[in-house]
């Protein structure tokens, strides 16, 4: 555990080598939610009607806000590609050489960077939800809260297992740029990050229930912005942990099976 | 007993063969046509704990190949190997915590953070006990007069730099065995001439056994005193370096210094003239008539100064590969 630890603090230092990138790059994910919010803004207007779905105006944009708090949370920026490059480029060659795990790696380098990023995201965020702060819902209470926390870490660690699990392609396809886009498009619709999933018709509503991606997202926004029983966050966070089970399971066969396809090729 | 036992390894690779252009390309999408590649192709060895072995071989002659069957990073298609009783690719926590490998154009170091800050993380990832890591760090950083730069970010550093402090790198865990594949590569006389001395110097406090592959024969002449030829994946020859050249230098070279400045004709009776400049000559005369050639020589003309030197190695070597290639030229690659 603590070469894990060390991996963790390694990791913080070699982010911050490049702080004011991300201190940017946190407020360029600002310019996007400000043309969805017009952009429902006119949707409202024009359709004459109170609420789309099971939102009204005020929800949608908030449910949009929460929707960048489970981002910060479940979105792994270059984890697949990474994975990708490591397997083409040779840089996996330093896992197998070294006494350490590269699942076990990936995540402590993974949750470093996630934490320096809240802290640096903390100022434009507070700016912003103060400014909207006659669109949020109202505070659930602190049980509420803490289920949505926890519903979160889940969010972490989904986001975290799916994003490997696709880089693990990279042992069969050496090129996965394209797909990658591909399946980014697919998660960008089926999280709930473009709009929100209550807007589908009920048939498809149904399938994606039955599918990983709406828990990263959509689920977890759900359990603050309708202020869920306990009950019904808990049924959330329980799929959230058996998906997160089932895909770590696929990570080490696909692990144990790329490595040896990987060894069997080239090295 | 040995620490590296390697016994009847090869190494067969499929390779995708893709014709050239748009059509190749297209076509290659319906039916592939593959073509095996025999990088390792049924070779022998044995190390010693405490050698240090030269692994020679033109590009592609499966030298790379080898050291990554040995470090358990490749499998291969048929042989055995064991190396400190364990077999490699089960790549188990035991064994690599005793080897390292050390490839010249390949880093481990984290390229925006100082050396000192990888150093910490191998010392963890290694469980190394501080004292030691405090001991191995301030010997190998003095050793290769690196010691005010751990504090520098690796990116700031020059290549001959990076290189020591990859070497470092290796070495923190004090690993039993260490495999180089060309670890001098692009460096600098002095930089180069730092790592072989920092090698040879750790090599005898230590006992660690080192395989090492380079371009460089000083590197190898100021190494190894075994060395390891393979063409084409196979093995052409083994034992000392001085076997190399007493088994295959064909000649030897004469250098003469003429008394009266004049180099005297007819000369090439008695060899090629591979250097002319009054009052010195080079002559390559045949090895085993030198004895003989030279004293009747010397009879006939007046020499001042008179030496007879082995040709440079790299040469002998040279000749070994392209030997060594053209008799396995007829052997035909197994198409599928």
């Amino acid at each position: 555990m603590r070469k894990y630890a060390s991996v963790f603090r390694i990791a913080l230092a070699d982010r911050l080598v490049y702080r004011g990138d991300f201190f940017l790059s946190t407020f360029l994910h600002f310019v996007p939610i400000i043309t969805t919010i017009l952009l429902w803004d006119a949707i409202f207007k024009g359709s004459g009607r109170e609420t789309l779905g099971d939102l009204g105006y005020k929800e949608m944009v908030s449910y949009y806000l929460l929707v960048m708090i489970a981002r910060v949370f479940g979105s792994m920026p270059r984890l697949a590609s990474g994975i990708g490059t490591d397997v083409r480029e040779g840089g996996l060659r330093k896992y197998l050489l070294q006494p350490i795990d590269f699942v076990g790696y990936l995540l402590a380098w993974r949750v470093a960077h996630k934490l320096i990023f809240m802290m640096m995201a903390i100022v434009p965020y507070t700016i912003v939800f103060w400014v909207c702060r006659d669109y949020l819902p109202d505070w659930p209470g602190i049980t509420t809260f803490l289920l949505y926390v926890v519903s979160l870490s889940f969010s972490f660690l989904l986001g975290f297992s799916i994003n490997c699990l696709i880089g693990m392609f990279s042992f069969w396809f050496l090129e996965v740029a394209s797909f990658l886009h591909l399946f980014m498009t697919v998660q960008y619709f089926l999280s709930g990050h473009m709009f929100p999933l209550s807007l589908l018709p009920d048939g498809v509503r149904d399938v994606i229930v039955w599918l990983p991606f709406a828990y990263e997202t959509y689920y977890p926004t759900t359990i603050f912005l309708k202020q869920l029983p306990a009950g019904e966050a808990l049924r959330i966070i329980a799929v959230q942990a058996t998906w997160v089970g089932l895909i770590w399971v696929g990570i080490r066969l696909a692990w144990s099976r790329g490595v040896r396809r990987y060894a069997a090729f080239g090295g | 007993m040995s620490v590296i036992e390697v016994s009847g390894l090869e190494k067969v690779y499929r390779v995708h063969e893709k014709r050239e252009g748009l059509l190749g390309s297209v076509r290659a999408l319906f039916r592939r046509k593959y073509k095996t590649v025999r990088a390792v192709d049924g070779i022998d060895f044995a190390i010693e704990p405490g050698e240090m072995v030269g692994f020679l071989g033109p590009n592609g002659a499966g030298k790379t190949t080898t050291l990554k069957m040995l470090s358990g990073l490749i499998f291969p298609t048929a042989g055995e190997v064991t190396v400190l009783g364990f077999t490699p690719w089960e790549r188990k926590d035991a064994y690599r915590r005793q080897f390292a490998l050390l490839m010249g154009q390949k880093n481990q170091l984290w390229w925006d953070l100082p050396a000192a800050e990888s150093f910490r993380l191998h010392q963890e990832i290694y469980e190394i006990d501080e004292q030691q890591f405090q001991n191995v760090r301030g010997e190998l950083t003095e050793l290769l007069q690196v010691a005010d730069l751990v504090d520098q970010p690796v990116r700031e550093l020059s290549l001959g730099e990076r290189m020591k402090m990859e070497l470092i790198a290796a070495l923190l865990h004090s690993p039993k065995i260490l495999l180089l594949d060309e670890p001098t590569i692009g460096l600098d006389v002095v930089a180069q001439t730092n790592i072989r001395e920092c090698l040879r110097d750790y090599n005898k406090r230590n006992q660690i056994t080192m395989l090492l592959t380079s371009h460089y024969m000083q590197d190898i002449e100021a190494l190894c005193d075994r060395v390891m030829i393979i063409n084409r994946g196979k093995m052409v020859l083994d034992g000392p370096l001085s076997d190399v050249v007493d088994r295959y230098a064909t000649h030897k070279v004469v250098t003469l210094r003429f008394q009266d400045g004049q180099i005297p004709r007819g000369l090439e009776h008695y060899g090629d003239i591979v250097e002319h400049a009054p009052p010195m000559v080079k002559l390559r005369m045949d090895r085993e008539t030198v004895a003989t050639e030279a004293s009747r020589l010397l009879s006939e003309h007046a020499v001042s100064d008179f030496t007879v030197e082995d040709p440079p190695i790299e040469e002998t070597v040279s000749r070994i590969f392209a030997e060594s290639g053209h008799e396995q030229a007829e052997v035909p690659v197994a198409a599928s």
